[in-house]
C-alpha cells in the first residue's frame, strides 16, 4: 500500500478494512459521528461524509476493497478530521484524467474523485499502476 | 445488519405510491428499491410516486443516479416521480459535488409533493 506523508501528532480514531457494501455504510456513519464530535456543522458533516462515500465506493468498485483510516489533528494550522483510503487495486493509469469532471472508466458517473475534492479542504491522491491507490481527504473543523 | 437487509416499504394511496426512505442505503439496497418501485407501478397501475428522503443524511453520486434513473424509468411507464424533503445540507452537498439530477422533480414536503403529483396526473 502507498503511505502518504503524515504527521506523527495525528491521533488515530479508527482504522478498519473495507470489504463489503455494509462496510461502506458503517464507515460513512462513523465518519459522520467523528465529524459531529469534532464540532463540525451539519453542512460540513454532510460534505465530508459524502466525499468519503465517493472514495469508498471507488475503492470497492475498482480495487475490491481496502482500508479506511480516520485520524484527527492539526493540518495546515487547523484542527481537522483526516480520512485516508488505501487500496492495493490496479491503480489509476491517468490521474489527471480521473480528476476531470464527468470522466469515468467504469460504471460510475464520473463525479467521484473531482466531486469529493470539491467537498473537502485538502485532497491528496497517489496511485501507482499495479501497486494501488491512496487518497486522503481533510476537513477543517 | 438486519435493518440494512430489510426491504423498504412502499405504500399505495389512491393513484400514488409513497416511499419513505428511513435507512442509510447501501448501493444494492438502492438498486433493489428502484426495481421494487417499478414493479409496484406495473402491479398497481399507480400514476405517481412520492419519495420522501427527509431522513436521508447524505446523497452521493450513486444514490443521486439511482434516484434520477428511477424518475426516467417511471416516466417511461407513465408515472410521475416527485422527491420530497431533501435536507438543506444534502442539497448544498449535491450541488457542490456537481451532480445534476435531470428529470427529477422535487418538492419541499409531502403535502406539496402530493399537490404536484395530483396536478401532473390530472392534466
Amino acid at each position: 500500500m502507498i503511505e502518504l506523508t503524515s504527521d506523527p501528532g495525528w491521533e488515530l480514531l479508527e482504522e478498519h478494512p473495507l470489504e463489503t457494501e455494509f462496510d461502506i455504510v458503517k464507515a460513512r456513519q462513523s465518519v459522520r459521528q467523528f465529524a459531529k464530535d469534532a464540532g463540525m456543522g451539519i453542512v460540513d458533516q454532510t460534505r465530508i461524509t459524502t466525499a468519503v462515500s465517493e472514495l469508498l465506493r471507488n475503492m470497492y468498485m475498482y480495487a475490491g476493497g481496502g482500508i479506511i483510516r480516520i485520524q484527527k489533528g492539526l493540518f495546515d494550522h487547523h484542527q481537522s478530521l483526516i480520512i485516508t483510503c488505501l487500496d492495493e487495486g490496479p491503480g489509476i493509469d491517468n490521474v489527471e484524467l480521473a480528476m476531470q469532471d464527468g470522466y469515468t472508466s467504469g460504471q460510475g458517473m464520473g463525479y467521484g474523485l473531482p466531486g469529493a475534492k470539491r467537498l473537502v479542504d485538502d485532497f491528496e491522491l497517489q496511485s501507482q499502476p499495479g501497486k494501488g491507490t491512496t487518497v486522503r481527504v481533510v476537513k477543517w473543523k | 445488519m438486519l435493518v440494512n437487509e430489510r426491504k423498504i416499504p412502499i405504500i399505495k394511496i389512491r393513484d400514488f405510491l409513497i416511499v419513505s426512505i428511513q435507512v442509510d442505503m447501501h448501493d444494492r439496497l438502492a438498486l433493489q428499491l428502484q426495481t421494487q418501485i417499478l414493479e409496484e407501478i406495473a402491479r398497481t397501475h399507480a400514476r405517481g410516486v412520492l419519495i420522501d428522503i427527509s431522513t436521508l443524511e447524505m446523497v452521493d453520486s450513486f444514490i443521486g443516479r439511482v434516484l434520477s434513473g428511477m424518475a426516467s424509468m417511471a416516466s417511461i411507464m407513465d408515472a410521475a416521480v416527485v422527491i420530497v424533503g431533501m435536507q438543506p445540507a444534502v442539497a448544498i452537498t449535491l450541488v457542490e459535488l456537481g451532480l445534476e439530477m435531470p428529470g427529477v422533480e422535487t418538492a419541499l414536503n409531502m403535502e406539496l409533493g402530493m399537490e404536484m403529483l395530483e396536478k401532473r396526473v390530472n392534466t
